[in-house]
């Protein structure tokens, strides 16, 4: 039993390496260039390459490096380019977008944004050179593209964020900041400016989705793992011809809650709650501050938020008191 | 290709080593922690502390020694020396008293000859200057004040510790200002350590505690009205906030429910004494502390030459109350003796003409007892000119 129960792969095939179903018109030709990695082989498949990148993969790389660079390079000017600094402050740097009063200006001063509208157009448009990419190549190999649209629910949220949002409020201001900690502060001081985000529905519902496709994760991924010695991770096999690997997971499943996914379905299950994830917050991203200004007000509008009782006598907002200005 | 996949990985491995000796270097406080429940049951209004930093706080609070108290009677200060303008209604003994203890708890290392020119005492030298006007805004925030220093009041002590500029002010930086073409930081974006080494703001007190500035930002209504503060705004307001949690050694609920921030209703008693606060460091940054600074050499002044100012924590310096909540004043009733009405002495504030309506020679200490808000020492905008700090 204890032969099952393990972290890493197991098994690792070497033979000569398997170069995949040819394709007409390439015109990008792959490489014919594929090893073997034993360290690889401990986490997935043991053969690294062919590579494919054709033109849109190879135009996307180019845009991408030159959006990380403006963020990095305009990074390390913030610390006045000190290398020392640039690494001790890396995860607090950041490229700000325009300050509010350039509104939604195409071009603000540079160094005032401008190098930030720069880095976004580059970024989007290596992203959406990737999504191309990624849908061709599945069109190429005869497969269907779930992997594109599920990708392109996350652009979605992205796009929400840093684009359609500010746009719909009038300034890029609104927009985040690229960088680890800039963006963390900026996302906790939107959840305050506009009252709590976690009285935003569809802040709810994406919530939901996210926790909800780990538990998917794991319920799927145990169950697989815990057949594997009947062969339940050939799962293709199993939709069509369910084994006693398949019908184990099943009735294990029936034991515990009456109803069972099937090899089918719970990878249904697991790409909606996926794709949602990212579009429900896209959704309550958007609502935000465009319909609603403060959703702890909105919730307490629509008894979404309980009232508790009060444990200290009431105060009163003192700016009140003296008419004075807050 | 495979000498490519061997650099990515080691380029991988070096990364993920980097970040795991950081995790364990970055300078965190081990649990365990202790935590008080503060509200209703189950809703997160808690106060959490570190037993094991409460020793440090409390030796950083230590209180100084009372001098013993004079007998009644004798002859007035202004009349037993020279150019006594506004401590002239102590006794010679009282005012003896009080120079002994400022020295203690301002000038220990220096002595008397950090203010006074030790040839001729009733010289008006400029840190005798200086020190005349601190006299007068202590008077000023005890008298005036006591929304937020209540009955305790505060002395030199509560600011200077022994020290004569105070361990924790605060000055002008020269951030968010491009500079170039390139490495705009919009003022953040490095470790602050006024906003608990957030990426937040670096300086969110120049606008805030120097200037009649709104922190309010979260929406006042459920649907959208007009434009309201911009996300950048709410940041600022946000490292303040960070700044007062850190010097009172609280978290945010102690003043807030957090699920509502904006709530008054929802709120801790506390946020009331607080809002005081920050209205009392807004009037001694503006009225008292920043006038003064012709009487600074500019080795004293900030990077931006502007005088060293006040903040939270100046006096709390990690305890709820200052110094424990001991009450000073009453040990040293002397101070209360001090005169409000403007002096011949007083620095006219030409440096700083945006200050002209409250010029140190108003007579500040006229204002009704029962409406300290500074907000009503402010100037009033022009017509048809909006509040200052509405909109970012």
């Amino acid at each position: 039993m204890a032969e099952y129960q393990n972290i890493f792969t197991r098994i690792q095939v070497r033979a000569v390496p398997e170069m995949g179903p040819t394709r007409d018109g390439d015109a990008f030709p792959r490489g014919d260039d594929a090893f073997f990695s034993y360290w690889l082989g401990k986490i997935g498949d043991a053969q690294v390459g062919p590579m494919h990148l054709g033109y849109t993969g190879v135009a996307s790389l180019i845009c991408g490096f030159i959006a990380i660079e403006i963020i990095g390079l305009n990074m390390w000017a913030s610390v006045n380019w000190d290398p020392v600094q640039f690494i001790r402050q890396l995860p607090w740097l950041g490229l700000e977008p325009p300050p509010p009063q350039y509104g939604l200006q195409i071009l603000p001063p540079l160094n005032e944004g401008g190098w930030w509208l720069m880095a976004g157009f580059f970024l989007t448009t290596s992203i959406f050179l990737w999504w191309i990419k990624v849908y061709n190549n599945a069109r190429a190999l005869g497969m269907g593209t779930h992997v594109a649209w599920a990708f392109a629910s996350a652009i979605f949220l992205y796009l929400s964020l840093g684009f359609i949002r500010p746009i719909l409020m009038g300034s890029w201001s609104e927009a985040v900041p690229f960088g680890i900690f800039p963006h963390l502060d900026w996302t906790a001081a939107f959840s305050i400016r506009y009252g709590n985000l976690f009285y935003n529905p569809f802040h709810m519902l994406s919530i939901v989705f996210l926790y909800g496709s780990t538990l998917l994760f794991a319920m799927h991924a145990a169950t697989i793992l815990a057949v594997s010695q009947y062969g339940g991770e050939r799962e293709i096999e199993q939709i069509v011809d369910r084994g006693t690997a398949s019908e184990r997971a099943a009735l294990f499943w029936r034991w515990t809650m009456g109803f069972n996914a099937s090899m089918e379905s719970i990878h249904r299950w697991a790409w909606w709650f996926a794709v949602l994830c990212t579009l429900t917050g896209g959704i309550g991203i958007l609502l935000t501050g465009t319909v609603v200004e403060n959703w702890f007000l909105w919730a307490v509008k629509h008894n979404v938020a309980p009232s508790y009782p009060a444990v200290y006598p009431p105060i009163t907002d003192p700016s009140l008191l003296n008419g004075a200005a807050q | 290709m495979r000498t490519g996949f061997n650099v990515v990985v080691t380029l991988g491995i070096i990364f993920v080593l980097f970040t795991t000796v950081g995790v364990f270097i970055a300078d965190w406080e081990r649990p365990p922690m202790e935590t008080r429940q503060i509200g209703y049951r189950g809703v997160g209004m808690e106060q959490i502390s570190n037993p094991r930093t409460q020793g440090d706080i409390r030796l950083e609070n230590r209180l100084p020694t009372v001098i013993d108290p004079v007998p009644p009677g004798g002859r007035p200060a202004r009349e037993a020396y020279q150019n006594v303008q506004i401590l002239g209604d102590l006794t010679e003994d009282q005012f003896n008293r009080l120079m002994l203890a400022i020295t203690e708890w301002v000038s220990p290392e220096q002595g008397c000859a950090y203010c006074h020119n030790v040839e001729n005492l009733a010289e008006d030298v400029p840190n005798k200057v200086i020190a005349r006007r601190m006299f007068q805004m202590t008077k000023h925030i005890n008298q005036n004040w006591t929304q937020h220093v209540a009955q305790t009041g505060v002395t030199c002590y509560t600011c200077h510790r022994g020290r004569p500029v105070p361990a924790e002010v605060w000055f002008r930086q020269s951030t968010g200002q491009p500079k170039g073409l390139v490495g705009y930081d919009g003022g953040q974006n490095h470790p602050a350590p006024s906003a608990g080494l957030s990426s937040l703001p670096m300086d969110p007190f120049t606008e805030q505690l120097d200037s009649p500035a709104d922190s309010r930002v979260v929406g006042k209504t459920a649907l959208p009205v007009r434009q309201g503060p911009s996300i950048k705004k709410a940041e600022y307001t946000y490292a303040l906030m960070i700044q007062m949690s850190q010097s009172l050694g609280v978290n945010c609920t102690y003043c807030h429910n957090s699920r509502a921030f904006l709530s008054w209703d929802q709120s801790v008693p506390p946020r009331n004494p607080a809002w005081h606060g920050i209205r009392m460091v807004r009037d001694l940054n503006q009225n008292f502390i920043s006038p003064l600074k012709p009487m600074y050499t500019k080795a004293k002044l900030g990077p931006l030459g502007d005088v060293a100012k006040v903040n939270c924590t100046t006096c709390h310096r990690g305890q709820i109350k200052p110094l424990g909540g001991a009450q000073l004043l009453k040990d040293n009733p002397e101070l209360n003796a001090a005169i409000l009405e403007p002096v011949a002495s007083m620095p006219v504030p030409a440096a700083r003409p945006e200050q002209e309506p409250q010029s140190p020679t108003q007579p500040v200490g006229r204002q009704p007892p029962a409406a300290p808000g500074g907000d009503q020492t402010r100037p009033v905008p022009p017509a048809g000119q909006p509040p200052a700090g509405q909109v970012r």
